[in-house]
């Protein structure tokens, strides 16, 4: 029985790389703090870059808590939508070329969202990771650190509920 | 200068508050508002033009900062120790956010706030919250 040759795993990158990037690029919000994402395998790191703008305490000075907390929240959906986009970009059910024009997939909903601030956030760079502790067909709890220069020295953790997209709103 | 215009002057240097437009139009007592207006930046989900829960978490947290600040015990600064936002629904494309915050008991060391987000159908809030701040030597 003859299988199809597999793809290089160059086009393979590409292809989940041009999909992360259009997920990202297409919240306005994300955009506006600085918020990318790296990829390594199946495993993203939120990077939230450092400005001015996101100083809420000029004496210190230090980051905004609510920045703190939209970095963490940011991090846990895309981590969350990661877990259900990843598998249909790899089918091949959604083509980054079209989420790029704009038809991207329903992002999951927060329900809660809890914030523990652990020690100012400096003026500097940020990183985040999140995990998905449960991930159902209707909710999703998630738990998220970030971090600066030490990653044993998190500055900020969180955890919340989601409401995860219905099934048939895959896009793309 | 009276605690008020205080408050407003210092939300006013606060520079991620400044970037997000908001506006402190109450306070005192350990009571504040904050209006944020609407904006395309703000937007978290592209195909509906709802903000960021983000966005509600940045109101929100001001806004608790600074009741805490107007409390007739509260020696100043503070800073969040925790705080908690429930979503209730989604806020109303090209609607202002306004955040009510309350701190309802102050000791030496903590303050505890309780917040509401609404939009223009002000019977429905958009969140509600629920924090600890630190009083006085953070």
């Amino acid at each position: 029985m003859a299988r199809p040759r597999p793809e290089p795993a160059q086009v393979v990158k590409q292809r989940r790389d041009a999909a992360l990037a259009a997920l990202v690029t297409g919240v306005p919000y994300a955009q506006f703090l600085g918020i990318g994402f790296d990829r390594r395998g199946d495993e993203l790191t939120g990077v939230l870059h450092f400005d001015d703008k996101l100083i809420g305490n000029p004496i210190l000075p230090a980051i905004h808590g609510g920045v703190t907390a939209a970095f963490l929240e940011m991090t846990a959906i895309i981590t969350l939508s990661w877990t259900f986009v990843l598998p249909a970009i790899d089918a091949r059910e959604i083509d980054p070329a079209r989420m790029q024009a704009g038809d991207l997939p329903r992002l999951p909903k927060t329900i809660d969202f809890t914030v523990n601030y652990l020690r100012p956030g400096l003026p500097r760079d940020a990183y985040a990771r999140a995990i998905v502790s449960r991930s159902g067909r209707r909710y999703a709890t998630v738990r998220v650190e970030a971090w600066q220069d030490h990653r044993d020295k998190p500055f900020a953790q969180a955890a919340g509920h989601f409401l995860m997209p219905p099934q048939d709103s895959k896009g793309g | 200068m009276d605690k008020v215009k205080f408050a407003q002057q210092f939300i006013a240097a606060i520079p991620h508050a400044r970037a997000l437009g908001m506006e402190l139009t109450e306070l005192g007592e350990g009571r504040a508002v904050i209006a944020m207006p609407y904006d395309e930046k703000l937007i978290g989900e592209p195909k509906t033009g709802v903000i960021s829960g983000g966005a509600v978490s940045a109101v929100m947290d001001t806004c608790c900062g600074a009741a805490v600040m107007s409390h007739p015990a509260a020696p100043g600064a503070t800073a969040t120790i925790d705080l908690r936002i429930d979503y209730m629904r989604a806020a109303n494309p090209g609607q202002t956010i306004v955040a009510t915050a309350t701190c309802y008991h102050i000791t030496r060391s903590v303050a505890f706030v309780r917040a509401t987000a609404v939009d223009d159908d002000t019977d429905r809030p958009v969140a509600a919250a629920t924090g600890a701040f630190t009083v006085g030597q953070s």
